[in-house]
């Protein structure tokens, strides 16, 4: 559980985060989500007590993490894979780790094998891939066994298969009872992984729901209807609730109503459908028109409205 | 990855697992050993402090003094540890990148993230590497002498270890080198960039004897011995010398510019931003 309060962090002029307040469950994967620079990689260093609040206070597991006696049992982060010495070994860096909470050995060998590095644990950490580096990071937040998994951008570079093996491994991390907050700024990857969705935008939080029902929410679905008589259809179709705009090759994108109620109109009119298709808007477009809103709301460097 | 769903094995509750300074010094003692850097830097520490003496004792011997004040005032010990102030620059860069190379690698985080509270993380660098750094110098400087009086008995003009002074100087020497090296340490964790620290270093060990010079003589003569490096190496001194302040005195002298430099490396680390 990781609970935020008016949490706000000013570099200078810049106010890298303003005023968040949320919540992060266990049980579920919860995606934090928002465009570069929009302050997230800040608000999980604060989280994790290596950036200090200009206000606001944040706790993991019900206390500031920094007061928390066994760090690695509470919380495990993986906050950019290169944050490893490239001359050590991805054994001693993994080794050195569990030392300072009095992990034993055979823990280390047990995550090295779990992320698949058993064959490459004993050379230089900076001949690593990207990927090879994203599972040592993920290797050492995983040593302590925690209840909390904070990854910032974990498929950042990763491959197909990288991708994937994460994304069930969150999964099956939630399900253990866990709490699991994930950082992206792709949609498209967060509505695959996560049950929940915080997104902010320069700082501020945007939305914070569950993932379908933002996505609902964000891209609401048209459907795309060509026919033998696209105007009579139209004129048929068209209401203050339902809007109906003509797409480039005769067909029409209807939008306020289901393909059920499109086709039923349709057959009453006696118009011959060609196509009838439920289409739903891309969730990148969504959430790049999400974000830009907040954005504009607010001029450079000044105190947003609240939108 | 075959299995059906990624299995990190749970593990048995572990109420035993804090953080405790004991734990971070030896996580730290597995750090500095795991990097080529390390082992490299004290080779050419060691490599500085004989290979420097040895070759100094044989140019003395070359050319001995030839009158007997010079004779007087030839200093046997001194000229077969010569080598330790090169050293002292190999083990205070080292020190620097204990830290420095923490915050330029990214690791730091890493490293903070594991121990939240940060300070355990600074102790336990300077206990492991100061443990270290005496280890490697002490024998280092004892075989420096050996073989420096070896080389000097060839015109008598050797010493021995049992003279008064001079088992002192050779351990203060190796005690010294640990100090410099602690120094460096806390100059990278004050600064969190190998370059300035580099350059920090430098300057305070080679700078304030530059300025002071360019004062009048009897300002600088009361204000040269208590700089940093004429303070430190007087632990070494085996002749009198009134310009100079007493062994132990200059010595905790320079343990205290090194305190002082880690007492606000402390500070910063301990409530800013890492």
């Amino acid at each position: 559980m990781i609970e935020a309060h008016g949490l706000t962090k000013r570099y200078g002029d810049e106010l890298a985060v303003d005023d968040l307040t949320f919540t992060v469950r266990p049980g579920v994967v919860t995606g934090f989500l928002g465009p570069n620079g929009a302050g997230k990689s800040t608000t999980m260093r604060m989280i994790l007590g290596l950036d200090a609040p200009t206000r606001g206070s944040v706790t993991v597991n019900g206390r500031p993490y920094r007061e928390h006696a066994a760090p690695l049992r509470e919380v495990g982060a993986l906050l950019d894979a290169r944050s490893v010495h490239p001359a050590r070994s991805a054994y001693n860096h993994l080794r050195s780790l569990a030392q300072t909470s009095g992990i034993p050995r055979s823990r280390v060998d047990e995550v090295v094998e779990a992320v698949g590095l058993a064959g490459v644990a004993r050379k230089r950490a900076g001949g690593f891939s990207l990927g090879m580096g994203q599972r040592l990071g993920i290797a050492a937040a995983l040593l302590g066994d925690p209840r909390t998994v904070i990854l910032d951008e974990p498929v950042n570079g990763l491959d197909t298969e990288g991708i994937r093996w994460i994304r069930s491994l969150l999964r099956g991390l939630a399900a253990e009872g866990r709490t699991i907050f994930v950082s992206s700024h792709l949609m498209s990857e967060m509505a695959m992984t996560a049950q929940h969705l915080i997104v902010i935008g320069r700082g501020r939080l945007i939305a914070d729901a569950g993932t379908e029902e933002l996505i609902a929410r964000a891209a609401p679905g048209v459907v795309r209807v060509r026919s033998t008589d696209p105007e009579a259809l139209a004129v048929l179709l068209r209401s203050p609730d339902v809007a109906v705009s003509r797409a480039g090759d005769g067909a029409l994108a209807v939008s306020g109503l289901s393909t059920d109620e499109v086709g039923r109109a349709a057959g009453a009119a006696g118009i011959t459908l060609l196509e009838l298709t439920a289409q739903q808007a891309s969730l990148e477009e969504a959430f790049v028109d999400m974000t830009r809103d907040a954005v504009e709301f607010r001029a450079p460097g000044q105190k947003g409205v609240q939108s | 990855m075959t299995a059906a769903r990624p299995v990190i094995p749970a593990r048995p509750s572990g109420p035993t697992e804090r953080v405790s300074q004991a734990r971070v010094v030896r996580s730290e003692w597995t750090k500095l050993r795991s990097l080529p850097s390390t082992a490299w830097s004290l080779l050419v520490t060691v490599v500085s402090i004989v290979g420097f003496g040895v070759l100094y004792c044989l140019l003395r011997v070359a050319r001995p003094p030839d009158d007997p004040a010079a004779l007087a005032a030839f200093d046997p010990t001194a000229v077969s540890l010569t080598g330790v102030q090169l050293a002292a620059i190999a083990v205070g860069v080292l020190g620097v990148l204990l830290v420095a190379g923490e915050y330029a690698t990214g690791l730091v985080r890493t490293s903070f993230t594991a121990v939240p509270r940060r300070l355990p993380v600074l102790w336990g660098k300077a206990i492991v590497f100061a443990l270290t750094t005496l280890a490697v110098c002490l024998p280092g400087t004892l075989v420096a002498f050996l073989a420096g009086q070896s080389i000097l008995s060839e015109k008598r003009l050797d010493i021995a270890l049992g003279h008064p002074g001079v088992a002192r100087a050779v351990v203060g020497s190796a005690l010294y080198l640990a100090a410099v090296g602690l120094l460096g340490l806390g100059l990278g964790a004050l600064l969190r960039s190998t370059a300035g620290a580099v350059a920090a270093l430098l300057g305070l060990l080679f700078g304030p004897q530059l300025l002071v010079g360019l004062l009048p003589g009897s300002w600088s003569d009361q204000l040269y011995r208590y700089l940093p490096v004429p303070a430190g190496a007087a632990v070494a001194n085996v002749q009198p010398d009134p310009v100079i302040l007493s062994p132990w005195t200059g010595f905790g002298l320079f343990c205290l510019y090194t305190g002082l430099v880690l007492a606000l490396a402390a500070w910063r680390l301990a409530r800013g931003d890492a």
